[in-house]
């Protein structure tokens, strides 16, 4: 490797990319060069460092300085300034590291996290084995393989407490366990990245930062329970993790580290990549393996679990990403280490997704055990432009809305639940003042109908009328008695459902209820949408800021407001439509909703 | 989501059936062949007419209804082939609770057709997307692959008119 005397690093994950980070890239390399020096700093695409909102992100070593919101015509100061005369561009520093005493991992979004799935994101470059090597990688599978029978792998990880990070939390060590025992001439290890809860990117993370942990995983895996293939099942969606991927395994192949023979110990291991076709359901782990079968992602009862009976009808284990991304951790640092963090039950770290009202959208890895008013308020920074916190919403559409009053809960498999939510795949999404939490339950069980298979009854007709009757009270027309019905059916759908997207699904509705009752009330009762977002319940009206100048008549595509130039206009509520045209015309402020 | 038989008449190249033989030939024999021959189909075609899928079904020994089935099951396949340009709106949790539905109706009304579906002149086709995972930009929307973040309803028509001349 040549030496190089500054190491320019730019996220590639899909967030930055977005944002223009390849341009950034382009730029950079051609300001380099055409300074000459290109044969003195090296620019280095990484994954995720985790800020998305102030992406896309520049940060140049050995300096450390982490440039936010950089854009293509920027790299032209960072080159001539930074790199050339040693000058660090203060302009685009992070606004909490502007003063130069201040580091990275002091700031308020870094300080409280503890990086063990994601400790290679944005530190080595994705699309190199000799990256991942030199940060330790492979060195736990060559021990695995050379020093360890399978049984005292899977004895590590059941001592070490890691349960799976998909969302329902069972322990990981077990499971593997339950399938090394199984008797059979073939078994299958599969990984589901198939990430379709919305608003979560975890998992697109780790693929698309660190994809060789991934793949050591697996194969430790496969000598941990006795299987020689495996199957990741990634969304299409993710074109740039899938490329990485695939680049990683031609690598990992070439090195000898998977494929026939790895570390010449005889151990063989070959993987092969699925893509998903957008199916929530898939990521269900019945589902997951009827599809890679190529058939339609319908689950099917358990038992026989895939330990048993899984994929291709052999026994099988199946991990998500985040689980799979902790295992070389654990193997190198030793089982204590991970046990030693978190709570009594929840062992280890957890990967949010945060989204919504909230300053610092991006990834975030705390240790379980931390508090959701931590993650939201200390490391989110709180809803962006001074309002009021209401709700955070965990678990996706399998999940709760969780109000302000439960903010002190420390985050973990159990203490979720109790509160009617679920850990879920980790995304976490805030919603404020401005949000109608009737209008959210709405918005995931619109999402449950959609995306249920339709193979069990309670969840294809028990969704379907749960969404009709949210529709119904959002549109003003609700009664008291359907707040009770909605309950019932929700019991039923719990109790009646095949698989985990039906029992799951009537949380959005049950955890509103539960802690948004009122707004349900104002909906039904007063016909009023507290936070102004139902349209149907919603009025235009003008107030006597009106000046008459007529221009919002003049938008009106239905002809709603009249009045007299240089008088007060009026809208007809019959006519309107609330379109909203008249409101963005108006230049005084005049036009207000309710 | 509209996924109905459309009233568009297939056309293919030979360039494009050739493809098609040799994805099929790729795959064949494979275990769980069906999804990726489709996906690749897909990519060749923009969407998958009744006669691709016929042709696929011959191929695997399998019935067209049990194409069609995994065809109609998953919502990255079309039945319908794509607008010229292809916008999307994304429609995931983070987008939604910043504004995406509103950014969705302005798109709709611009370009003239509804979430799902293709405009007359087939210059335009509009979706309603899963959670593409630019959450620090939402709510975003893309055309024809450029992404543009933290929209406001009233820059909608402005950038889609880029687009239609």
């Amino acid at each position: 490797m040549e030496l190089v005397r500054s190491h320019i690093l730019v996220c590639a994950g899909t967030g930055c990319s977005a944002g223009g980070s390849e341009k950034v890239i382009e730029g950079l390399e051609r300001w380099l060069k055409s300074e000459g020096m290109d044969k003195e700093a090296r620019v280095v695409q990484t994954g995720c460092f985790g800020l998305c909102a102030l992406g896309p992100i520049v940060v140049v070593y050995p300096e450390g300085s982490f440039y936010t919101r950089v854009k293509p015509e920027d790299t032209e100061e960072i080159v001539k300034e930074h790199i050339v005369k040693g000058r660090i561009v203060t302009r685009l520093l992070y606004h909490e590291t502007a003063d130069a005493s201040s580091s990275l991992s002091e700031t308020p979004f870094y300080k409280k996290q503890l990086r063990i799935a994601l400790r290679n994101c944005g530190v080595i470059n994705p699309e190199s084995i000799d990256e991942y090597i030199a940060f330790d990688g492979y060195s736990a599978l060559g021990t695995v393989l050379t020093e360890m029978k399978p049984a005292d792998v899977v004895d590590i990880i059941k001592k070490s407490g890691l349960r799976g990070r998909g969302g329902a939390g069972f322990p990981t060590g077990l499971k593997w366990e339950l399938t090394a025992r199984e008797q059979n001439d073939k078994k299958y290890v599969c990984c589901n990245a198939d990430e379709g809860d919305p608003g979560a990117f975890m998992d697109r993370s780790v693929l698309e930062g660190d994809p060789h942990s991934l793949i050591e995983a697996m194969t430790i895996a496969g000598y941990a329970v006795g299987a020689d293939e495996g199957y990741i099942y990634v969304r299409a969606e993710y074109p740039i993790a899938v490329k990485r991927l695939n680049i990683a395994m031609e690598q990992a192949k070439e090195y000898g580290l998977l494929g026939r023979n790895i570390f010449g110990t005889g151990f063989s291991f070959d993987l092969h990549i699925r893509l998903g076709a957008g199916a929530f359901v898939c990521g269900e782990e019945t589902a997951l393996m009827t599809s890679v079968e190529g058939k339609r992602g319908e689950p099917r009862p358990r038992p026989p679990y895939p330990a048993a009976k899984g994929l291709f009808g052999k026994p099988t284990i199946l991990n998500n990403v985040e689980t799979y991304a902790n295992i070389p951790w654990i193997l190198q640092n030793g089982w204590e280490k991970l046990a030693a963090i978190g709570t009594e039950k929840s062992k280890g770290t957890k990967v949010f997704a945060l989204g919504g009202k909230i300053t610092n959208t991006g990834l975030v890895e705390v240790p379980m055990g931390t508090t959701l008013r931590e993650v939201v308020e200390e490391i989110g920074g709180g809803c962006p432009n001074g309002k009021k916190f209401k709700a955070a919403q965990t678990g996706g559409p399998s999940g709760g809305c969780i109000p302000a009053a439960h903010f002190d809960i420390p985050i973990d498999y159990e203490s979720l639940r109790s509160i009617g939510s679920m850990m879920g795949s980790g995304g976490l999404i805030v919603m404020d003042e401005d949000n109608c939490m009737v209008d959210i339950a709405r918005y995931f069980l619109d999402f449950t109908v959609d995306e249920s298979c339709g193979k069990c009854t309670p969840c294809r007709i028990g969704t379907k009328r749960l969404c009709q009757i949210l529709d119904k009270i959002t549109s003003g027309e609700g009664t008291m008695e359907d707040l009770d019905t909605l309950e019932e059916l929700c019991e039923h759908i719990i109790q009646n459902s095949l698989c985990g997207l039906g029992q799951s699904a009537p949380n959005p509705v049950l955890s509103t209820l539960r802690y948004f009752r009122d707004e349900y009330i104002a909906h039904v009762r007063d016909k009023r949408c507290p936070a102004g977002v139902c349209k149907k319940l919603l009025q235009y009206k003008i107030t006597d800021k009106c000046t008459g100048c007529t221009a919002c008549a003049r938008v009106c595509p239905t002809g709603a407001i009249s009045g007299k130039v240089k008088e007060k206009h009026t809208v007809d509520q019959s006519k309107c439509i609330k379109c909203g045209a008249c409101m963005e015309k108006c230049r005084f402020g005049a036009i207000i909703k309710e | 989501m509209p996924n109905t038989k459309t009233v568009v008449p297939f056309a293919a190249t030979p360039e494009q059936m050739e493809r098609l033989d040799g994805v099929i030939a790729r795959h064949k024999g494979q275990p769980g062949a069906a999804m990726p021959i489709l996906q690749e189909a897909q990519e060749i075609f923009g969407y998958l007419p009744e006669e691709v899928q016929l042709k696929v079904a011959d191929a695997l020994g399998l019935s067209l209804s049990e194409i069609y089935g995994v065809v109609s099951f998953y919502t990255q396949f079309s039945v319908n082939p794509k607008g010229k340009k292809q916008v999307a709106v994304c429609l995931g949790t983070a987008c939604y609770v910043k504004g995406a539905a509103d950014i969705l109706e302005r798109v709709e009304n611009k370009i003239g057709c509804k979430a799902g579906s293709i405009t007359q002149d087939g210059a335009f086709s509009v979706d309603a997307t899963r959670c593409i995972g630019a959450c620090g930009l939402a709510p975003v929307m893309t055309v024809d692959g450029d992404v543009y973040g933290r929209l406001q309803p009233d820059e909608v028509d402005g950038i889609l008119e880029k687009y239609m001349a």
